[in-house]
């Protein structure tokens, strides 16, 4: 082709290449906007919650029990009663639901079996949370006598929580490339010296983060824990961290939030935004963490 | 009849069937690996020349949609009735076409296999994962850096640590998978002397695309050709003007098509 004749000079911009590069700011502005919009909800609801919760939050708050049938006080027995739950229901849940998934996704066939445990995975991730509860109080409540208890409601937590572990520690799972493990297979390990050496190596910090993501995710939940073993006030002399036996009901944060703002009469105003600063810094610092964790992981990661 | 005394076969396939959820891909092969020979399988793509290999070691299994009938025996066994299927790969040592640097480090890559059946000694890791590398032509590049990662090293380097990490256990039987894609001319000529070498020890089985590598190393090639055996025979009458099959001659003329 001669450079002469009819043709533009090169890289000279023509109509459809100004089009092109038109089309390509919109859309760059345009999604950068909806990035940026995902930040505008946080900080509103931040900001309102600190706001409106000034008068009631300080140090003392947090680290004195309620009294008074929970309008006054502190919060301390609910963040207790809050952090009991969520390391009881954890306790349960991490451990059957990564090695649940680790066996799904290294070792089982594709056959009937794991089709109907995959089905009942996805549809028990379906179950709506106030369904979970009663499901808890007929077969721990009642059925294996827990009574309305701690252990109660974490068991209930724990099945609630089971199947997003196993999807999320499956996908963590999957995200390992299959040459590895053929690789392995290759040269003669067997599935478990593969698993250990290589393949739980490189995704304990995507495993990790799921587990720890199902941290806020309990701590938030109301309907389950009603039902199953949470009162709504409960008189302390002492404080301390041990403040409950298993067997006993306790006070959590979310219930603590909504016998407040709904039920109670003679709270300050300032109150259950104080409550909800509380469980929302609780979820934020659980969320940080496991930030911190997987950056730390991924500095690691080997491919 | 008197047949000759023939060496002793190392693998034996008997009218091999394949398919891939009711695709077949290999009509029924039938051949023997003799003991410490270079046996090469050449092809074009998608003639079966890999999925021959995964019969061998039952990598096949880990295909779920894959059906295999006929039978292939190593040293006399047949592969489906072991129990045992570590103990097989062990036997034989694959190198996978694509290069497969394990997240490990370059040390760990190679000790690994060792490490997994048992071995412990650090004396004795160490002399392995020299003698393994060496082999590979990699040691010289590696030596000072045993312990960065072998996920990290170049393309044509990771395929010599799949090289180095399918010898780590010392099998009877090495099955090579397109070894040298991606390694220079240089290297894969000290590469093809070290399998000359290990033929008095160990059985080669080879797939390359180069069909001159075949020429150069092989004792004798197999032609493979849309999940049929062509032909099979000693290298120099597949290569020669007079093979067996019209189809082979075009092929490694170069004429195919």
């Amino acid at each position: 082709m001669s450079p002469t004749g009819s043709h533009p000079p090169m890289f000279q911009a023509t109509a459809r290449v100004r089009r092109k590069q038109l089309a390509e700011r919109a859309a760059q502005w345009f999604f950068g906007f909806m990035a940026a919009a995902l930040i505008v909800p946080l900080v509103a609801i931040i900001a309102y919650l600190v706001v409106k919760a000034w008068p009631s939050l300080s140090w003392e708050f947090l680290v004195t029990n309620p009294r008074g049938g929970g309008v006054r006080g502190g919060i301390w027995s609910a963040l207790v009663g809050t952090v009991y739950l969520v390391v009881f229901s954890l306790c349960v849940s991490a451990p059957i639901g990564v090695l649940a998934a680790v066996y799904l996704n290294e070792y089982a066939r594709d056959n009937w079996f794991t089709r109907t445990v995959n089905l009942a995975v996805v549809n028990l991730a379906g179950v709506p949370s106030i369904v979970h509860g009663l499901f808890g109080v007929g077969a721990f409540v009642y059925a294996l006598h827990f009574g309305r208890s701690i252990i109660s409601a974490s068991l209930t937590l724990a099945i609630m929580t089971l199947p997003v572990i196993i999807a999320s520690t499956k996908e963590a799972l999957a995200a390992v490339p299959m040459a590895f493990r053929e690789a392995c297979w290759n040269v003669g390990a067997s599935r478990w010296q593969t698993i250990r050496g290589v393949v739980l190596p490189n995704s304990i910090s995507g495993i990790l983060t799921g587990v720890i993501l199902q941290v806020s995710r309990t701590a938030g939940e109301t309907a389950p824990i009603m039902l199953t073993g949470v009162t709504i006030y409960k008189a302390f002399d002492g404080g301390g961290f041990f403040l409950y036996a298993p067997t006993e009901q306790c006070m959590a944060l979310s219930m603590h939030l909504y016998y407040i703002a709904t039920q109670a009469s003679g709270a300050a105003p300032s109150l259950p935004y104080a409550i909800a600063v509380v469980l929302l810094a609780l979820v934020l610092l659980v969320n940080a963490v496991s930030i911190v964790l997987r950056v730390y992981l991924r500095s690691h990661k080997k491919w | 009849m008197v047949t000759p005394m023939a060496a002793p076969k190392r693998i034996e396939i008997q009218d091999l069937r394949l398919s891939y959820g009711g695709r077949e891909v290999l009509h029924g092969i039938t051949l023997d690996v003799e003991a410490n020979e270079i046996l090469a399988i050449i092809g074009p793509a998608q003639s079966g020349k890999t999925s021959l290999l995964r019969c061998m070691n039952r990598m096949i299994d880990v295909i779920p949609e894959a059906r295999v009938s006929g039978t292939v025996k190593v040293d006399g066994v047949d592969v489906r009735s072991i129990r045992n299927v570590c103990e097989l790969r062990r036997k034989i040592g694959m190198v996978a076409p694509l290069p497969v640097g394990l997240p490990l480090s370059i040390y760990d890559n190679v000790a690994f296999a060792p490490m997994q059946a048992g071995v412990t000694g650090t004396a004795e890791l160490d002399v392995l994962v020299e003698r393994c590398l060496r082999r590979a032509a990699l040691w010289d590049e590696v030596k000072d850096r045993l312990r960065t990662l072998g996920s990290k090293l170049s393309g044509g380097q990771q395929q010599r640590l799949t090289i180095a990490r399918a010898l780590s256990h010392q099998p009877e039987i090495l099955c090579l998978d397109e070894f040298s894609i991606a390694i220079d001319p240089i290297t894969t000529a000290r590469i093809e002397d070290v399998l000359r070498e290990l033929r008095s020890e160990m059985t080669v089985v080879m797939v390359t695309n180069l069909v001159q590598q075949a020429r150069r190393l092989a004792d004798r090639t197999a032609f493979l050709l849309n999940g049929d055996l062509i032909e099979i025979g000693p290298t120099e009458a597949v290569f020669s003007d007079r093979p067996a099959r019209r189809e082979t001659y075009d092929y490694v003329q170069g004429l195919f098509g």
